[in-house]
């Protein structure tokens, strides 16, 4: 048995799922443990978690799909960097096809614009140096697991003294939609599978105030089946004791406090603003955009351009998704209007989203 | 949105392929049955039996561990005939050139699909060439079609799985979308891993005296195992259950699966087939496959358990349960 196997041992999930059954037996009112992680989402469908947890365990999806939360004026403003002359947009495959108001960047290129998919800012960057006559943009998009790397891509150009790279950055930071839903009357939250490679970044003391505040108790879990079902299991035996505090069960990995060397990249190249979540709205200090100390390297500011008027999709529920108010199967449009190859919404696109693990996965 | 382009997901082989098809293609054809449910054309010619197949190959790179696009070109044409349980006979070769492309490199190509053509027992009787101006291609794109003879009476197809059949598939799955993948511009990793680039038609030959208990033969490419069962699931109108603790994949694929976020069971195989077989006979299909030097690995994965509207689902490695449908959109373009 290798190591990665080791995380995905039939009886040790087994065992803790009978450890849940025991931990849960008898309640009348099913507990609700919400993953804010897109990544756990499609760990949960893919080892086909859910059939494994009694009925007295709920487990729904939260907002941490990075692509899906991205409202769709970014996707317009990125369309229309990408019709610019001498432009080069350069993103993670996931936004390809992801719907804006009335065109994709799929569809875009399609048309002639150069669009690029990249596996690391760093290699927009590569891109950029070898094409000096080009403006190359990179889509900064994803949450604190993605945004130093792209933080690291503007260092990088800076020390080169590229003047043709650009970022236009859609980055969000996690603890804060949490504490929205937490105080939503409608969603009543009684367990956060809190994210496991973000908290890396951030540190598990992020989310101490959500437990002190709101009396939720958090999780930091791993991606591995062996610690989602490890997670559920903390939650429910915190739920049993009437306890709400932070634990790591993902210790191989997450400290309490945090990878510093990334915070101060971070904070460093960008700095906190009110972002606006698809669905959720706009939230105080939820995003990170460039600081003005790096602004050359802002693609807002230094390619302005003419965005088309927004239009939202009619009838598409990602946002109630987002929330985890809504399940995927629920949205008149899942699986009919609204499938991975001709999507509607956000999350019926990115690998990481709700819809898109239901409709692969859960029917 | 607009329709009125061409995107790549139209050639993934998924959805938005069969929509051109029957929206498009098909209906400004003559002659043409309904879209491509099976690997090639069953042709009746003066009462001699035959299948036909044409198939054009944009993989890039156009070398990979374990092979390139010229072996590609003649073993996926092969395969498209063995898995209708037709003997291949022989392939025509076409080449479009990008103005530039080395010499020594089209030597190579042209010298495996000798080696492939050989292997096969196929011969490549006749062929094209055209070269286009510099930045209209991309190096090299090669279209092979193929015929071959239908010398039995089985009626195996994508329509004839019954329940209680065994699903075996001869070795481990994944290998050659990785080995595409892993040596691509960009994301060199060395995992080991080689394309599976086979000929099945000598392993198709050993399975055919299972007579009518061999239901379906199908080889899982594009979309990879997941995509192919649900294709026979929905045509044969059955349910299959899979067993993942049972489906046999290399560890280096695992590595690169789970770097990448993919998984297996929707990644291609260039070397690989499903077999369905009645249930009596698939022990001894099993020890024909492992007999042979492509099934060493072969591995029975699930079975047919029921008349259902088309569905598989599949107990995961800690014993939940999912289902698996095909594969959405392009996951790795361009891999064959």
């Amino acid at each position: 048995m290798n190591y990665q196997d080791s995380f995905r041992d039939k009886e040790l999930v087994q065992g803790l799922a009978r450890r849940i059954a025991e931990l849960t037996r008898g309640r009348k009112k099913p507990l609700v443990f919400m993953e804010v992680c897109g990544t756990h989402t499609m760990a949960i469908y893919q080892y086909g978690l859910r059939s494994l947890l009694p009925p007295e365990v709920k487990l729904i999806s939260g907002p941490g799909c990075p692509v899906c939360v991205t409202p769709n004026g970014y996707l317009d403003r990125a369309i229309a960097l990408s019709r610019l002359p001498d432009l080069t947009i350069t993103t993670f495959g996931d936004m390809l096809r992801v719907p804006g108001s009335s065109s994709s960047l799929m569809e875009e290129r399609a048309k002639g614009a150069d669009i690029r998919v990249v596996y690391s800012p760093l290699d927009a960057v590569r891109i950029a140096a070898a094409n000096p006559a080009k403006r190359v943009v990179f889509l900064g998009v994803g949450f604190e697991t993605t945004a130093p790397t792209v933080a690291g891509s503007i260092l990088a150009a800076k020390a080169q003294g590229l003047s043709n790279y650009f970022v236009l950055a859609s980055h969000k930071t996690m603890p804060q939609p949490m504490a929205i839903l937490s105080a939503d009357p409608d969603l009543s939250v009684d367990g956060y599978i809190c994210p496991a490679h973000v908290s890396a970044i951030i540190g598990a003391d992020a989310y101490r105030f959500l437990c002190t505040e709101y009396q939720v108790p958090c999780v930091v879990t791993g991606f591995e089946p062996t610690d989602v079902m490890q997670g559920v299991e903390m939650l429910a035996r915190q739920a049993q004791q009437g306890e709400s505090r932070v634990e790591i069960q993902y210790s191989r990995v997450v400290r309490w406090e945090g990878n510093a060397k990334a915070q101060g990249v971070l904070a460093e190249v960008f700095t906190p603003f009110d972002a606006p979540w698809r669905g959720i709205g706009v939230l105080p200090g939820s995003g990170l955009r460039i600081a003005d100390a790096y602004g050359e390297f802002d693609a807002e500011l230094a390619l302005p351009v003419q965005v088309e008027e927004l239009k939202e999709h009619q009838g598409c529920l990602c946002g109630e998704i987002l929330k985890g108010k809504v399940a995927p199967g629920d949205c008149p449009l899942f699986g009919g209007k609204c499938t991975p190859e001709s999507p509607v919404g956000a999350c019926m696109v990115s690998s990481e989203g709700t819809c898109a693990a239901a409709f692969k996965y859960g029917r | 949105m607009n329709d009125d382009l061409i995107l790549l997901g139209h050639g993934s082989g998924g959805k938005l392929s069969h929509q051109l098809l029957d929206e498009l293609i098909i209906p400004n054809l003559s002659g043409v049955p309904a879209a491509g449910q099976n690997d090639a054309a069953l042709l009746n010619i003066g009462g001699v039996k035959l299948a036909f197949t044409t198939d054009s190959y944009v993989v890039d790179p156009i070398f990979f561990p374990g092979g390139n696009i010229g072996d590609l070109a003649v073993n996926g044409t092969v395969n498209d005939l063995a898995m209708m349980g037709a003997r291949p006979l022989c392939l025509s070769v076409g080449f479009i050139l990008e103005e530039g492309f080395l010499k020594s490199e089209l030597a190579r190509i042209v010298t495996s699909m000798r080696e492939a053509a050989d292997a096969a027992g196929v011969a490549i009787v006749t062929g094209d060439t055209k070269v286009v101006p510099r930045g209209k291609g991309d190096r090299i794109f090669i279209n092979t079609s193929g015929i071959g003879a239908l010398e039995h009476s089985l009626s195996i197809n994508g329509a004839a799985a019954r329940v209680g059949d065994k699903v075996i598939v001869n070795g481990c799955i994944g290998d050659h979308g990785i080995a595409v993948l892993s040596a691509r511009e960009g994301l060199e990793i060395d995992s080991g891993i080689k394309s599976d680039s086979a000929a099945l038609n000598g392993l198709v030959t050993e399975l055919l005296p299972l007579g009518d208990a061999l239901h379906v033969l199908r080889d899982p490419t594009r979309g990879g195992v997941a995509t192919t069962l649900k294709e026979i699931a929905l045509q044969s109108g059955v349910t299959v259950q899979l067993s993942e603790e049972n489906l046999p994949v290399n560890a280096g694929v695992k590595g690169v699966c789970s770097i990448l976020g993919l998984d297996p069971l929707y990644v291609a195989n260039e070397g690989k087939l499903l077999a369905l077989v009645a249930p009596e006979r698939a022990g001894e299909a099993l020890a024909i496959m492992r007999r042979h030097p492509l099934g060493k690995d072969a591995a029975v994965i699930g079975e047919v358990t029921e008349s259902s509207a088309g569905r598989v689902v599949m107990e995961t490695m800690v014993g939940g349960v999912r289902g698996v449908e095909m594969l959405a959109g392009e996951q790795l373009p361009r891999i064959c």
